[in-house]
């Protein structure tokens, strides 16, 4: 029971700080399934590799996996529900408020310094997974198969309309000939 | 939209409402922007649920609010629609398909992740995920990162991250509210232009 209370908890406290949505939450995840010991880096990589196979938002996606693997299925309806119900709430409660107030210059500041350290978070986030897959600073300091991985998909996502889940499952078969 | 909550509640509505982000939220790949105009295309034109201007004011809500756009999207729009239920409502069609879909992929995960080609395909993967987080943030820098002040915020919380594991991530992304109003603040003492978008 106490393992189901804490994970709603921490989901529910992940989805209320999930500014950005997507890929902007994973960090948060990460630092939090972390403190908690529930999985290593390596295990969460995976586990954002099923989430953004399957449609859906990846952040609710992921949790729901995490919730799975601790506590099966109602594990992850319990996370999936924690990581959800905040935005429920927060439009609920500031929603109108929200769109009254979105040309403040005091609401303007704080998305302005926000956005700054979201994107940093996630650019750590990119560092850390990169280092805990032994993409980078393993004992060869690159891995050049996988670094060139990390380049042409990074390249085709940033610069094409490319389908993620294509170019997953394009990994998968690459990864399949040459692992 | 006045008093959405004191209307009787409409069961044809809600279900509409759930069975409509039911249909859509399968076809939610990609995250929350690809959705954007597949559901004005749903709720402003084929419904008629809300108007255009109404549309542009729940995008802009469910970027600023925590969580994924696509859901936030659907709570506004159903809560515009048929008040708190409407906002559940359309909140559950949104979360339960994808909800599904992901328990069956992780089992499946969960029966082959020993499989020798299995976890060959995951040592291609794992770089394409490091890849996604990555250009996450490079596509919201061409957005957010707007002037010189945010790149300098953005790499002293990246510095600070590396150079300090244990501080709490929490901390340093509020701490961006903070700097944001100080700054404002300064920028206020010196000028009588703030910009902040």
């Amino acid at each position: 029971m106490s393992l189901y209370i804490d994970i709603f908890i921490t989901f529910f406290k992940i989805g209320l700080i999930g500014f950005g949505g997507g890929y902007a939450i994973i960090p948060i995840i990460e630092s939090q399934v972390n403190l908690h010991q529930w999985l290593d880096v390596k295990q969460l990589t995976d586990i954002i590799a099923i989430a953004a196979m399957a449609p859906g938002p990846i952040a609710a996606n992921s949790a729901t996996v995490i919730g799975f693997k601790l506590a099966g299925i109602p594990g992850a309806a319990i996370a999936c529900a924690g990581i959800t119900l905040p935005s429920l709430l927060v439009i609920l409660i500031l929603g109108k408020l929200f769109i009254k107030y979105q040309e403040h210059a005091l609401v303007k500041a704080i998305f302005y310094g926000l956005r700054a350290t979201i994107i940093g978070t996630i650019v750590y986030a990119a560092i850390k997974f990169a280092a805990s897959n032994g993409i980078i600073g393993g004992s060869n300091l690159i891995d050049i198969k996988s670094t060139l991985l990390v380049l042409v998909s990074f390249v085709l996502l940033v610069k094409t309309k490319i389908n993620p889940v294509y170019l997953i499952i394009a990994a998968g078969f690459i990864g399949i000939l040459i692992f | 939209m006045e008093n959405v909550n004191e209307r009787e509640i409409d069961f044809k509505l809600l279900s509409e409402l759930f069975f409509t982000f039911f249909k859509l939220s399968p076809i939610s790949f990609g995250g929350g922007f690809a959705m954007i105009p597949v559901l004005e295309a749903e709720i402003v034109y084929k419904k008629k649920w809300i108007e255009g201007k109404q549309i542009v004011d729940t995008f802009v809500l469910a970027q600023s609010a925590p969580g994924a756009i696509a859901t936030n999207s659907a709570i506004f729009v159903g809560y515009q629609v048929a008040g708190i239920p409407g906002a559940i409502a359309a909140m559950l069609g949104m979360v339960i398909p994808t909800f599904i879909i992901v328990i069956i992929l992780a089992s499946l995960f969960v029966f082959f992740q020993t499989n020798h080609y299995v976890l060959a395909a995951l040592n291609g993967i794992r770089p394409v995920i490091v890849a996604l987080i990555a250009s996450a943030a490079y596509k919201m820098s061409k957005t957010s990162l707007i002037d010189k002040t945010c790149w300098i915020i953005c790499l002293i919380c990246v510095a600070v991250l590396l150079l300090c594991p244990n501080i709490n991530i929490i901390v340093v992304i509020l701490s961006g509210a903070f700097i944001g109003i100080t700054i404002m603040k300064v920028k206020k003492m010196f000028s009588n232009s703030v910009k902040t978008e």
